[in-house]
């Protein structure tokens, strides 16, 4: 109860030339109501995989969705026909991606963009939808909304385009956004500018948001509950408080260690996480850790720790118990 | 030993100057391509690097930080102004004796997929300068590559290696290997880690900061995490629209920023911590940076300044020394006994 998208042993790979690339392996979690839900992960942890299998953006081939479940408003996405599923994808689920330039089509204006959706799902006639584009405009902070909607994608700076995609995203009113790295290819006074908007547009509309980011820095002010992925695993998952302040997997003290910090006053060394992540098509049977782990014990090398209960609403997927260590 | 010596009383040793530093590119149009403007994307810079300190140069993308170090080392030709290596002019030289400077001063660059060569191993990648510049002979090369992938902490082993069998951050380790193969005294790092994953990040921090030590290296340090630049440098600079608007120590900067455009940068910073983030008060700036084509008439930072006052829109402010060793260029800081014009830096421009 309570839960509005449950994911429940999640499986992705994608089957390549070289092998079978494990990119996702077997994750679940819940997303609540309103709630805000940041996955952080280096690259190839399988975070942006990992919620577009949700929603079946995964090309297929070469990659395929093996094995689990997504529940959202009773019905298990993965099972749903193609047609099913685009009426779930951009008006209940919508996605904004990181790069606004390439994920805008640049022939088309960006009323024209923004319309289509709300033609598709919500039947609206070409007048009422562009109105509500003009609205949407405004409501993302676009000066000039009106005689912006004729303006092609290269007309707008980078901040004004990823304003342009959440307009997008929030279109149809979903009750679930996916921002995939939403700030990552913005400068720090945009990134602050958008994610300001966020939290007011939070606020106003109500929807729950995964985030997914490799910056631990962007989701603490904004997230209500952390998922840190390695290797296509969940290694832990926690309140943002929890998290930041006792962190229980050594993946996750390493990468705070690994971050310079701005308020910082006397910078120490940092400490590094050594090695390289896995090589997704062949893991190592125990923890996909164990390698780069400076905590690690025999067992790691033989079993996966599942991920499992160290505190209330804390999970963590680790054989040591690294309490009394912060970051 | 080569410490940082500014943060002590003795006078530091300077081992470049800029002076007046420019570099516009030529917009042209029609068939004749003639020149109907220009791209200001470094427009009058003023600073000195001290020997053995690490000077940290952010900004935003477009404010011009990577093409300052570029025409620092020459790789443009700098519109106008001087660059003093070793108290030489490298804006007048040329052929030879600019080749002999340059073996003193390497860059290494943001993307190390982009900046190695596909076809070469990693041996004839980071042997290459030391042909280029006609050291040593082939047996000696072939131990000074092995001993410099020792240092940077690759396999020695991995000089018939390619590009594409290496990671990101091994990758950037081969390109720290290729500028320390000569020697040199200083280097420009441009974004050096932005590529990375932050767990890598960290690894080829601590590298820098080791060699920086062995070597007594001198660092321009070229980035937009200012984060990242305050752990690494001694002094920070801060660009805007080809500008630099502010210059401090490390300390002084992120305790004492004067300049506005420094002040909301640093506010906008996320730090990981959810506890602090909730208490801090952020200044979001509005709009975009305007056109480095078409800068405004007065301070570059007056059309989103949340201070700005009327002479901002008129007149350039100066960049000029507020209290020791921080310079700043803001009309909010003129007319406390400071004369209006002509002061040093101005004239320093010839």
């Amino acid at each position: 109860m309570g839960a509005l998208l449950e994911v429940k042993d999640l499986r992705t790979q994608f089957f390549t030339q070289d092998g079978v690339v494990n990119a996702v392996n077997g994750i679940s979690y819940t997303l609540d109501e309103g709630e805000t839900l940041g996955i952080v992960g280096e690259s190839g942890c399988g975070k942006s995989v990992g919620v577009m299998s949700l929603i079946r953006l995964i090309p297929m081939p070469p990659g395929k969705v093996v094995g689990g479940e997504v529940w959202f408003e009773g019905r298990d996405l993965l099972k749903l026909d193609d047609d099913e599923i685009r009426q779930v994808r951009g008006n209940r689920i919508a996605m904004i991606f990181q790069d606004p330039m390439t994920s805008l089509n640049p022939v088309l204006t960006v009323g024209r963009q923004i319309s289509e959706a709300l033609e598709l799902h919500l039947g609206l006639d070409k007048q009422q939808a562009r109105r509500r584009s003009q609205e949407l405009l405004e409501l993302v902070g676009i000066p000039g909304a009106e005689g912006r909607l004729d303006n092609y994608p290269h007309q707008f700076s980078g901040g004004m385009r990823q304003r342009v995609m959440i307009a997008m995203g929030l279109s149809c009113n979903p009750q679930v956004l996916i921002a995939d790295e939403p700030t990552t290819a913005l400068d720090v006074t945009i990134q602050a500018q958008i994610v300001d908007l966020v939290k007011r547009l939070r606020e106003e509309l109500g929807m729950a948001i995964i985030w997914i980011t490799h910056d631990l820095g962007v989701v603490a002010g904004l997230a209500h509950r952390m998922i840190v992925m390695y290797a296509g695993f969940i290694v832990e998952e926690a309140t943002v408080k929890e998290l930041y302040s006792n962190p229980r997997h050594p993946y996750t003290l390493g990468l705070l260690g690994s971050l310079p910090r701005l308020d910082e006053d006397r910078p120490e060394r940092l400490r590094s996480i050594e090695g390289l992540p896995p090589d997704l098509i062949d893991l190592p049977v125990g923890c996909p850790f164990y390698a780069r782990c400076t905590w690690r014990i025999e067992r790691c090398l033989q079993e996966n720790p599942p991920l499992a209960f160290v505190a209330h609403q804390h999970k963590a997927a680790c054989w040591v118990d690294v309490t009394g260590v912060t970051a | 030993m080569t410490e940082n010596t500014n943060t002590n009383g003795s006078q530091p040793n300077v081992i470049l100057r800029v002076e007046g530093l420019k570099m516009w590119f030529p917009i042209t149009s029609g068939i004749f391509q003639r020149t109907v403007g220009h791209i200001k994307a470094v427009d009058g810079l003023d600073f000195e690097i001290f020997q053995g300190e690490t000077l940290g140069l952010v900004g935003e993308s477009g404010c011009g930080k990577s093409t300052a170090g570029r025409a620092i080392l020459q790789l443009y030709r700098p519109t106008a102004g001087h660059v003093f290596f070793d108290n030489e002019d490298l804006t007048t030289m040329k052929g030879d004796a600019l080749r002999r400077q340059r073996r003193r001063m390497q860059m290494i660059f943001q993307d190390p997929y982009a900046s190695l060569n596909p076809r070469m191993t990693v041996g004839a990648i980071v042997g290459e300068p030391l042909e280029v510049h006609g050291m040593g002979n082939k047996q000696q090369n072939r131990e000074r590559v092995q001993e410099l992938l020792r240092i940077v902490g690759l396999n020695p082993y991995f000089v018939n290696r390619y590009p594409h069998e290496f990671s990101g951050g091994q990758r950037q380790r081969i390109g720290v290997a290729r500028a320390l193969a000569v020697n040199p005294a200083f280097i420009v790092l441009d974004e050096p880690i932005s590529a990375l994953d932050v767990s890598i990040q960290a690894q080829v921090i601590n590298l820098l900061e080791d060699l920086q030590n062995e070597f007594g290296l001198t660092y321009l340090f070229i980035a937009h995490d200012l984060s990242v630049v305050r752990h690494i440098s001694d002094r920070i600079a801060v660009m805007y629209l080809g500008k630099i608007v502010e210059l401090a120590d490390r300390n002084e900067l992120y305790a004492n920023p004067k300049h506005p455009y420094t002040q909301a940068l640093l506010s906008a910073v996320p730090i990981p911590d959810p506890v602090i983030e909730e208490q801090r008060q952020r200044i979001i700036l509005e709009g975009d940076v305007p056109s480095p084509a078409n800068p405004p008439v007065g301070c570059n930072f007056s059309t989103r300044c949340p201070q700005v006052m009327e002479i901002c829109r008129q007149q350039k402010p100066e960049f000029k020394e507020n209290s020791h060793g921080h310079w700043v260029a803001c009309w909010l800081y003129e007319g406390d006994g400071a004369p209006d014009a002509g002061t040093q830096t101005a004239s320093a421009t010839s």
